[in-house]
């Protein structure tokens, strides 16, 4: 052994010579300011209702920007991730735009999921000029409503998403279908843009339910769904939905209508949980499957192993600790979005930020593979949008298996608006 | 469905969220008739009731009953004790100084609420039923154990009441609530009394969410509807009298069911709020409660 590590003279200069080649000192007199780190201010939902979305999308993020940083980062330089908490809470979220803007000095603002948060964040972001990378899946952004320098590249909008499962219902569930959604920006988008998409599939939407959002308690509004329904849809967020699926197995018992959910319902919760067993046989929207599929492409195995995900969509390190695998690819692919635009603007600091943006609306397509594992997808620029395949899942032996995936094309739509003639 | 059935149901929803809000507002009800006290962490008690119920039924796997059980004992007590520390440590250092103690419950709502975000995390977990029993009535099924939670709270709240009405420790409690300083003088240890009714106010709300946990779920978020509720319903029914909670619990839990099952829930709480505003402007000391002196 001591032969091993004793150090002769030799090995000893050697290493110093090699040490004041490779030496950071060196490094950073050869490069200059080019090898200083792009900063991404990360707008985390660490608290709130949003926490258990937040933890993932942290997670997922340190991976891809481990994974960026590995392969030379951005252009030679490494991404630096700055989190603030926003309490997945509107008002907070505007701040920590600035605080990210004015204090952090930051390059662009990432990853936010909740709907209402973005629409709190997104102005002050225009007004301060940063571009903002959101990983929300609401319609705010596609809608024309934010600004130009508000970009969803990562995950298809909700709107896009109602759209392609339409057909998928009308024809395998039912005609007759009631809507279950929470009462306020992100239901409003189910509500808003699922009936005429049944419609054209020849399915109609028969009773609309909204549901506060703070409701904890739900055996009073299913007197409300008509009896004739054929298909029961149903997209609730928050930690009521235990309670949601456990009073409707109570109500109906063994018969009832069918049941079609997003699984933004049961993000981060076990599915095999008490309480969920009315949920058995039921189907499911899925952005990413959570389960690990037979088909898995070679990417999306590695993009698992990456983020740390088992077969079960849990952590390896906690079979108990349920992901959010059907939105949090998003931050993954959003990362290398930005990458790709960075890139493609020969972007150096914050003088660039409109590069960037434009850069960001130049791209087209995006191929699958390791860096984009979920699929390959079309970005629309005027829209800042992207558009992706979507999974429906049924729940069947306690795992989601994917029973259809839909193409890109069935959730396109005509653009209402167009960020690109806008000034900055 | 018709209209019967449609009425039972929201009877039924009505009224176990009067069973367990009256349990709730009533241990707010007792720290502020017997303390002065405004509790603004009492919500928070209630949250934690519920996550060490979940801790100590997922200590027995698979025994939904036992798991139960335990967390009925265990759960209550370790609220209660908490309180107690609480008590000792903030609250009397204050001189339970009715300002003063509201900026403090604040601050223990505060540091509660995130300490439950730190070590239980932002997930919100189910606890099982101690028993799933489905009762099916001709028009749609109802859950066996929201029964039993009407069931459990009624004989709660009737040994709460039999505790203060019959024994010694009742007396004594009521004795400091009438008149602290005449009750010090004939020996009665008051600010043991206090540390013992914020303890036993704390220890209500965690049994209310023990029982109410299999229903929802344990959230570390979930304790500011029952102390806005029970707010409420302390200020109609009148400060310290435990016959006005119970009343002012079954109205507002009842026209709540009723309301937002044939209305809207947000009706209910608009009318629930103005409930509020007219006993103030027209009964400052609540419908049962005695004016002060």
């Amino acid at each position: 052994m001591s032969k091993n590590t004793s150090l002769s003279r030799r090995t000893a200069l050697k290493g110093l010579a090699a040490g004041l080649v490779a030496g950071p000192g060196f490094v950073r007199y050869a490069q200059a300011q080019a090898s200083a780190p792009i900063r991404i201010g990360f707008q985390a939902h660490r608290t709130g209702i949003g926490a258990a979305y937040g933890r993932w999308y942290e997670r997922t993020t340190s991976a891809a920007v481990k994974a960026i940083n590995a392969a030379g980062g951005i252009g030679g330089r490494p991404i630096e991730i700055v989190v603030e908490d926003d309490g997945t809470d509107p008002a907070r979220g505007a701040e920590v735009v600035a605080k990210f803007a004015s204090q952090h000095k930051v390059d662009l603002v990432y990853g936010t999921l909740f709907s209402h948060v973005v629409a709190g964040s997104a102005p002050t972001a225009g007004e301060l000029k940063i571009p903002y990378y959101v990983v929300s899946e609401g319609y705010h952004i596609a809608s024309g409503k934010m600004n130009r320098w508000c970009l969803q590249p990562g995950i298809t909008d909700v709107r896009a998403q109602v759209t392609s499962v339409a057909p998928w219902i009308a024809g395998n569930l039912g005609k007759k279908v009631t809507m279950i959604f929470p009462d306020y920006a992100f239901g409003y988008d189910h509500r808003d843009y699922l009936p005429a998409a049944l419609e054209k599939a020849g399915a109609n939407v028969v009773a609309k339910i909204a549901i506060p959002p703070t409701e904890s308690s739900f055996t009073r509004y299913f007197p409300q769904i008509p009896a004739d329904t054929e298909v029961l849809y149903h997209v609730m967020v928050g930690p009521a939905v235990l309670t949601f699926v456990k009073e409707l197995g109570e109500f109906y018992g063994s018969g009832g209508p069918q049941l079609f959910g997003f699984i933004d319902s049961l993000e981060a919760v076990d599915i095999n949980s008490p309480g969920l067993e009315f949920l058995n046989g039921s189907h499911f929207w899925e952005g990413s499957p959570r389960y690990a599929q037979a088909n898995d492409s070679e990417a999306q195995k590695a993009y698992r192993a990456a983020v740390g995900i088992d077969d079960n969509g849990a952590s390896v390190n906690d079979a108990k600790d349920i992901s959010t695998a059907a939105h949090m690819f998003g931050c993954w692919e959003t990362l290398y979005v930005i990458k790709q635009a960075m890139e493609a603007a020969g972007y150096r600091g914050p003088e660039d930020r409109q590069k960037l943006v434009e850069a960001t609306e130049a791209i087209t397509t995006v191929a699958e593979g390791p860096e984009h594992p979920q699929g390959d997808k079309v970005f629309d620029g005027r829209i800042h949008q992207v558009f992706g395949h979507q999974n429906i899942s049924k729940l069947e032996g306690g795992r989601l298996n994917v029973v259809h995936r839909t193409s890109i094309e069935d959730g396109r739509y005509e653009p209402e608006a167009d960020y690109t003639t806008q000034s900055f | 469905m018709g209209f019967g059935p449609h009425l039972v149901l929201a009877l039924l929803e009505g009224l176990v969220t009067a069973a367990t809000l009256s349990l709730t507002a009533l241990g707010l009800s007792l720290v502020f008739g017997v303390m002065r006290v405004v509790n603004v962490a009492h919500g928070e008690f209630f949250m934690l009731g519920a996550v060490i119920a979940w801790a100590v039924a997922a200590g027995f796997p698979g025994e939904p009953a036992l798991g139960f059980a335990a967390a009925l004992v265990a759960a209550p007590l370790a609220v209660g004790a908490l309180a107690y520390a609480s008590d000792r440590l903030v609250l009397k250092r204050l001189g339970y100084d009715p300002e003063a103690t509201i900026v403090a419950t604040i601050g223990m709502l505060y540091i509660l609420q995130q300490a439950a975000l730190t070590f239980y995390g932002a997930d919100a977990r189910p606890v099982p039923a101690p028993f799933s029993v489905r009762i099916q009535l001709p028009w749609f099924g109802y859950s066996g154990y929201k029964l039993f939670v009407i069931a459990a709270s009624i004989v709660l709240l009737a040994a709460t009441w039999l505790v203060l009405s019959r024994t010694r420790i009742g007396l004594i409690m009521r004795a400091t609530q009438y008149d602290a300083e005449t009750a010090q003088a004939f020996g009665i240890p008051v600010e043991k009394v206090y540390a013992g009714v914020f303890a036993l106010g704390a220890m209500l709300a965690a049994l209310a969410a023990v029982l109410v946990v299999p229903i929802s779920q344990a959230h570390y978020l979930m304790g500011r509807d029952p102390l806005l509720l029970s707010f409420i319903v302390v200020i109609i029914g009148g400060l310290g009298s435990l016959r006005g909670t119970l009343v002012a619990a079954l109205l507002i839990g009842l026209s709540d069911g009723v309301v937002s099952m044939f209305f809207s829930p947000t009706l209910a709480k608009i009318i629930a709020t103005l409930a509020v505003a007219l006993v103030l402007v027209f009964r400052p000391q609540g419908l049962f409660g005695k004016p002060a002196r």
